[in-house]
């Protein structure tokens, strides 16, 4: 028997093959798992007012896809604004200046202090507060000068608001990514003579990026579904397109499902892209990276054809 | 040759953390050349000493200066200035330092690691720290470990990789915070090694260390330390066999 078992190493002891202990509760769970689950795919498939026909009519609507494309701007231009700003008031935080310290720690108490759609509203506003913007010198002369109403309209109003406020959020995130990383690390780079600029790029950060990256992931889908908020302000995202379908045909639940499928479509990707961010961001830190999802499946289809391989 | 300033000389130097008064007046020398190792039981002063050299910790008072210029000051018409951190940063890139913990870039390979700090610092072209860094890898027996990453190497390999990477700033002193204190007893000798083979090519050296037979063997003088002063200090082979001070005899009793 060992000699058809033998994969060429010899003296290798055969595998242990005991029989397993029987697990009656997992077999009840798991039929109740799966009761209720055909229940529930029985009722979304036969119950008519789902109108599964409705949701395939409005899934590619030019208006649906246009709320869509509003609502990923949103996003990747607040996360971008939330990112750099959430970089700034770290090092800020950090600093050994009181005042720039505590200008940071006034900020990050402000903005995660008051609600986001708060936030968006008082945005949306600002020109009944300043109906003039100046932008110059302060006290002295201004280079540009505007009308509130047309410099910040719905959509800036948006971003404003979303970007300022997740900048408070991801200050935190990363003022713990750098806090993360060993003080020997920065010594050992000023000790070579890099100036604690250089320090912090290219020791402390990228390292700190292991500890910064999963709750960024988070925050950015968060901030895909936050962006819904908008639609308070009349800005014709993904939500609102799908209201102002539905205000008019009264297709309430088909629509919604419209939108809930593109949510749920656009956080799958991301999840993905956090994944592999990861995994980039992990070199390093941990013996052998972790397996993509497609080397996975390549060396679990290989060890259901009898050879178990190692991990390459 | 004897016009030559000391490469460390320190003149009652007081470190204090808050109230605790970590250094309370050291003085030392160390001549271009020489290897001195600083002995001393733990929490006498030896490491923060070794990181007041290289200004990764500012001293309260006495002068300390290296190679004939002060460390983080200069002197104008007798009064001190503080030095810009670029010009603090420019001394230390002549100094180079072997931490207890390696302290090694865990986001970069062994040769990237080297190479680093002669590339964003120096400012060298890229093949050439590569090349320097790879030569100096070879050299301290890490030939086949240029693209692996710290944490796939064992303590030993790290902390000679983290010599390598000190030198590849060819620095003119090099400071050793207890380089072995932290390995497996078998991995310490492949360190110890490297130590005194840079010893022989003449490089100037201030050890911390609790290795008896390195310090009798490489050092050129022994500085005892306890308490935050300087007990007594001599030849190894003097200091270590005939003791003069009472302290000193009771802590080499429990060490050797």
């Amino acid at each position: 028997m060992s000699a058809v078992r033998g994969t060429g190493v010899e003296g290798r002891p055969e595998d242990i093959r005991a029989v397993p202990v029987r697990r009656p509760g997992r077999w009840i769970a798991a039929a109740i798992v799966l009761v209720l689950a055909v229940a529930i795919v029985h009722s979304i498939a036969t119950n008519p007012r789902f109108e599964w026909d409705v949701v395939g009519e409005y899934l590619f609507a030019e208006r649906v896809l246009e709320g869509l494309r509003i609502t990923l701007e949103l996003t990747v231009i607040s996360m971008a604004i939330g990112i750099v700003l959430g970089v700034l008031l770290a090092v800020m935080r950090l600093s050994l200046n009181p005042l720039v310290a505590g200008a940071s720690w006034l900020y990050i108490w402000f903005f995660r202090g008051t609600p986001v759609l708060v936030q968006i509203i008082f945005w949306y506003f600002i020109s009944a507060l300043y109906p003039k913007i100046d932008l110059g010198i302060p006290f002295g002369p201004a280079f540009i000068h505007g009308n509130a109403n047309t410099l910040i309209h719905a959509f800036t109003a948006a971003v404003l608001a979303l970007g300022l406020n997740e900048g408070a959020y991801m200050a935190e995130i990363v003022r713990a990514g750098i806090i993360s990383v060993d003080e020997g690390q920065a010594d050992a780079a000023q000790s070579l003579g890099m100036t604690r600029l250089q320090t912090l790029r290219r020791i402390v950060l990228p390292q700190a990026m292991r500890v910064i990256i999963p709750p960024t992931g988070n925050e950015t889908i968060s901030m895909l579904k936050t962006t819904s908020l908008v639609s308070v302000i009349a800005v014709p995202d993904l939500l609102y397109a799908a209201q102002a379908i539905y205000a008019v045909n009264f297709r309430t639940i088909p629509l919604l499902i419209t939108v809930s499928i593109w949510y749920l479509v656009c956080t799958s990707v991301l999840y993905v892209g956090q994944f592999y961010l990861e995994r980039h961001y992990g070199r390093g830190a941990t013996r052998e990276q972790a397996a993509t999802p497609l080397q996975r499946l390549r060396i679990r289809l290989g060890s259901l054809g009898g050879a178990s391989r190692a991990a390459p | 040759m004897s016009t030559a300033p000391p490469m460390v000389l320190a003149e009652g130097v007081h470190k204090r953390f808050g109230r605790n008064e970590v250094l309370r007046g050291i003085d030392l020398e160390v001549k271009p050349g020489e290897v001195l190792c600083l002995l001393g039981p733990s929490g006498s002063g030896k490491s923060t000493f070794l990181r007041c050299i290289n200004h990764l910790e500012k001293i309260n008072a006495g002068r300390l200066s290296v190679d004939g210029e002060l460390v983080g000051y200069r002197e104008v018409g007798g009064k001190l200035h503080e030095l810009r951190e670029s010009e603090v940063a420019k001394k230390r890139a002549e100094i180079g330092m072997v931490f207890q913990h390696f302290n090694l870039f865990g986001n970069m390979t062994a040769l990237e690691n080297v190479a680093c700090a002669p590339m964003r610092v120096k400012h060298e072209s890229r093949d050439a720290a590569r090349e320097r860094g790879r030569a100096l890898l070879t050299s301290v027996g890490l030939q086949d470990k240029f693209d692996v990453y710290p944490s796939q190497l064992s303590g030993g390999q790290q902390q000679r990789v983290a010599i390598a990477r000190a030198l590849a700033m060819q620095p003119k002193l090099m400071l050793f915070d207890e380089p072995t204190s932290a390995l497996d007893p078998e991995l310490v000798g492949e360190v110890l090694e490297v130590m005194r083979s840079l010893a022989g090519d003449g490089m100037t050296m201030v050890v911390v260390t609790h290795e008896m037979g390195f310090a009798r063997e490489v050092a050129d003088k022994v500085t005892f330390m306890d308490g935050g002063v300087v007990v007594e200090e001599g030849p190894p082979g003097e200091l270590l066999a005939n003791p003069r001070h009472e302290r000193t005899r009771a802590f080499l009793s429990k060490v050797l």
